[in-house]
């Protein structure tokens, strides 16, 4: 299969000379590694990052806690690991989910077209007309007991997660299935589609087979720009308290008291702020690098 | 005979935002099997609607597509869709850019669910070697190709389900020069090889003569005439026959002059003119011609035209 | 153009119309309910006197019902009891809304001066130094958690030198001019910076794409540095898609001065709704939600109607 190959080994070179975009990658590797260290280091020193600990508030960095501890007395490096899981995991997993609402959306909007598309469409455009933050707010802030959980569930820890990564995507799929639509139009009028209905492909073929694959490459740009704006989303939300609940860690949450926290340990306001930044910045380069490597103009004639 | 594919007053039209274009309008032909069925026209005339039509990608707005005189519906042509199959024009853009050579040209066969794996890599091979390109070419990627060597894939791709007809949309003309003669030889050679009916859409009347049985020619949608190809080149009955041909370079033949040249171009789909729509152009329009449609005569066996002088043997 | 804005008119009414049965269900799952304080404060109070409570202020009817009463009373300019406030809903949105958009209004301004002078700049040399510097720092506006850029700028200009008071509209006692303005430079400045970085990069990608038009390169090409004349020409072609798409962007712009009131405990809408889905009073919430919507929907519209206006080859 060399010639496969050979189209992503093109793309990977093209990435490798966007130098923003390599850094990028490789900030982003490094995060990774930090975020999954939690877990040796847990089992190394048995220090719990939920554990609070109330004589010890504020204490400063000491050998034992290299970055002091937090408000409740608890290990800031572990939680600032452990919160970055959190905050990583809800940014992919809210990204795939709302990537598929659009992804549907989008394709059914392009490929059937007509009064499906035009109801899409005037679906699509109501949600991008709202103000994001409120709306999140009143979905973080439902009552599961009331569309019948059970309490139990309802308070529990995988609920709050699995709650964020649902609203957020229930929110956020606008943009990919504008982009899927207009992408999937420009392929609808292709001989080769008009072809496979010559073979007998039935919608469903020509979706999967022909449409879904030639526009893999601006979804995927697209998917990580999202991934960005997911997690700026997400730590917005546990900063308000309608997102992930402590004692669970975010990097949102660990902000939840920041404005006393920056007259009193300035520091801790600043750790976790800085790494979604960081984060969010690396992930915006990647997927401008991402963008450069997949440059249709330098790609051979499609 | 029963004729394998036949449109029966087939008219498409278009509703744009300028008004509706009449494509095709009222047009009756049958293709017999192992025939060579021509469909001439400059751009514009709906040859390509007609032959999507007939392909049974296009729904007409009127008339119906026949296949060996049973009436096709969308039902119908699901089941009879290995039957007709259909080259493009464009080879750069009827080979998904995505997929393997292999797997474009088995994917009618993996659609329609005719043998294994092991079969259809089997079917693959045969067809590149039919083709005239390299066994290996089936691993490779479309882009990889030349547009000769693709349009060469696009062949074996709608032989793949063994078809009993094909429907060739100006096969020849994105092709360089040196090419086409290539793979006008290959379409004749196979289609003499495995008894094709073939509905070969074209503008070039040079090409026509090397490979029709019968010729077609549209002219704003309609059909203006049909006949045997030699009875067309050596006394067409229409004047825009006659004037096409006039317009065909020969070696050897000085080029007719007054009569034989026709003057303007093609008025829009969207306006059709009057009574005939040839007679603006036409040289020896009388005035019946701008107010009533000619009628569908023929003056000599074998030999349809809408006209309503047509054009005696030998005439000009 | 009328019908246009007929249509566009009934669209957004239609959008508000669903969007306040969305929010009014939305709001009816939040934590509590509204008989919840009344009860509180009265001890021993039997599940009997709770359910007939219940009877008398409709609360035990169903969700369509509810809705329905709701509506009619909304569109007659009652929009219900603030529970935390004890004042009329109106009475309480109507001030807030004034200091949400004296900051929307303001940053938005700023935001657009400084994309427009940094975005140009940047691509007038595009790949020079300047425009990397000044991409970069756009970049970083986009990927930057507004509440932690807040959070920052009270650090250093509150906490750490004290030049600005950290929160509030006025300090107490002192309503004056200087004191509001005080009161306004972090929350505007925070929006402002946190909205410049996406517009600045539009406004670069949209004046490059300009930039690149036939015209100006042959200007260039012929050696001729292009005309002032000519730039502006560019930058109005520029402009066109990229008001719209600041228009476009009051949805967000609404988000981020939520976020910047309740950071700075601003007494704005933002704060307003968050405060009172905290403390869960429904009808200051469904109401300030729904005029959240309702200025976005507007926003939307008026962008449409500019891009409309503005662009000749749209026919209205």
């Amino acid at each position: 299969m060399s010639a496969a190959s050979g189209i992503w080994a093109r793309r990977w070179q093209r990435l490798r000379g966007h130098r923003a975009g390599m850094a990028s990658l490789i900030l982003l590797a490094v995060l990774l590694l930090f975020v999954l260290a939690d877990f040796p280091l847990e089992a190394l020193t048995g220090i719990d990052p939920n554990e609070a600990d109330l004589f010890a508030r504020f204490d400063p960095p000491s050998w034992a806690h290299p970055l002091g501890m937090d408000e409740a007395g608890r290990d800031v490096l572990l939680r600032l690991m452990v919160g970055g899981q959190v905050s990583l995991l809800v940014g992919v997993l809210a990204t795939l989910l709302g990537g598929v609402i659009g992804i549907a959306v989008g394709v059914a909007a392009g490929f059937w077209g007509g009064r499906l598309d035009a109801l899409l469409m005037r679906f699509t455009d109501g949600m991008i007309a709202l103000p994001l933050l409120p709306l999140l707010i009143v979905l973080g802030a439902v009552d599961l007991t009331k569309i019948g959980f059970s309490s139990e569930f309802a308070h529990s820890g995988a609920a709050g997660f699995w709650r964020i990564v649902v609203i957020i995507a229930l929110v956020d799929w606008t943009a990919i299935a504008r982009l899927v639509r207009a992408s999937t139009l420009q392929i609808r009028e292709r001989d080769y589609i008009r072809a496979a209905r010559a073979a007998g492909a039935g919608a469903w073929d020509i979706i999967a087979t022909h449409i879904l694959p030639n526009i893999a490459t601006p979804i995927i740009v697209a998917f990580t720009l999202t991934v960005g704006r997911v997690i700026l989303f997400e730590s917005v939300l546990s900063f308000l308290g309608f997102g992930v609940v402590p004692p669970t860690p975010s990097w949102g949450n660990m902000l939840n008291n920041a404005q006393e926290l920056v007259t009193t340990a300035p520091l801790l306001a600043i750790y976790p702020g800085a790494l979604i930044f960081l984060v969010v910045m690396a992930v915006n380069f990647l997927g401008d690098g991402l963008q450069h490597a997949f440059d249709p103009r330098s790609e051979h004639q499609e | 005979m029963t004729a394998l594919l036949e449109a029966r007053d087939i008219s498409v039209h278009f509703p744009t935002a300028a008004g509706l274009v009449r494509a095709v309008e009222g047009v009756s032909l049958a293709v017999q099997p192992g025939e060579v069925l021509a469909l001439v026209g400059e751009s514009g005339s709906g040859k390509s609607t007609l032959g999507f039509t007939m392909a049974g990608l296009q729904t007409p707005t009127q008339g119906r597509v026949l296949h060996e005189g049973r009436v096709l519906d969308r039902a119908m042509w699901r089941q009879i869709r290995r039957e007709v199959q259909i080259v493009f024009q464009d080879p750069f853009g009827a080979l998904d850019p995505r997929m393997l050579v292999g797997d474009i040209i088995a994917e009618p066969l993996r659609l329609q669910r005719l043998g294994n794996a092991t079969e259809r890599a089997a079917r693959v091979a045969q067809l590149l070697d039919q083709v005239g390109l390299p066994g290996e070419s089936a691993s490779r990627f479309a882009h990889e190709f030349s547009g000769g060597q693709r349009q060469r894939i696009a062949i074996a791709r709608a032989l793949a389900p063994k078809p009993r007809l094909i429907v060739a949309d100006e096969p020849l003309s994105a092709l360089d020069v040196s090419v086409q003669s290539q793979i006008l030889n290959l379409l004749k050679d196979i289609q003499k090889a495995e008894q094709l009916a073939l509905l070969f859409i074209s503008h070039d009347l040079a090409v026509v003569n090397h490979l029709a049985d019968r010729v077609a020619v549209l002219y704003l949608g309609r059909l203006v005439e049909l006949a045997p190809r030699a009875a067309l080149f050596a006394a067409p009955a229409h004047p825009y026959t006659r004037a096409l041909l006039d317009a065909v370079p020969r070696i050897g033949r000085k080029r007719v002059r007054g009569q034989g040249a026709i003057a303007g171009e093609m008025p829009s789909p969207l306006a059709p003119p009057s009574g005939c729509v040839f007679h603006p152009r036409c040289p020896i329009a009388q005035a019946i011609c701008a107010t009533t449609p000619p009628p569908s005569v023929q003056p000599r066996p074998g030999q349809t035209v809408l006209c309503h002088f047509p054009l005696a043997e030998g005439a000009l | 153009m009328n019908r246009f804005i007929l249509r566009r008119l009934l669209q957004s009414a239609l959008v508000l119309l669903v969007m306040s049965f969305v929010i009014y269900g939305l709001i009816g799952l939040m934590p509590g309910d509204p008989l919840d304080v009344m009860v509180a404060s009265v001890p021993g109070v039997t599940p009997e006197q709770i359910a007939r409570l219940r009877a008398i202020y409709g609360l035990d009817q169903p969700l369509m019902l509810r809705y329905f009463h709701w509506l009619m009373a909304a569109l007659q300019g009652d929009l219900g009891y603030s529970r935390s406030h004890s004042v009329p809903v109106l009475a309480v949105l109507a001030p807030a809304l004034w200091t949400t958009c004296k900051l929307m209004l303001i940053s938005f301004v700023i935001a657009v001066a400084f994309s427009f002078v940094l975005g140009i700049t940047a691509a007038l040399k595009p790949g020079g130094w300047l425009d990397g510097v000044i991409s970069l720092v756009a970049f970083a506006g986009i990927s930057v958690p507004v509440f932690w850029l807040a959070l920052m700028m009270i650090l250093v200009f509150a906490v750490e030198l004290h030049w600005l008071p950290a929160s509030g509209g006025s300090t107490v006692g002192d309503g004056s001019f200087v004191d509001q303005f005080r009161h306004m430079v972090m929350p505007v400045t925070t929006l402002a910076l946190a909205t410049t970085g996406g517009f600045t990069r539009f406004v670069r990608a949209s004046m490059i794409e300009t930039l690149r038009a036939d015209h100006i390169r042959t200007a260039r090409a012929k050696g001729n540095p292009p005309s002032r004349v000519v730039l502006v020409h560019a930058l109005r072609n520029a402009m066109i898609p990229v008001l719209t798409v600041m228009a476009l962007s009051f949805g967000s712009l609404f988000s981020g001065a939520l976020l910047t009131e309740t950071m700075f405990a601003q007494p704005g809408m933002g704060k307003l709704i968050y405060d009172a889905i905290l403390s869960n009073d429904f009808n200051l919430a469904l109401s300030g939600l729904l005029f959240a919507t309702l200025i976005t929907l507007l926003a939307n519209l008026a962008a449409d109607l500019a891009y409309a206006w503005l662009d000749p080859r749209i026919k209205l």
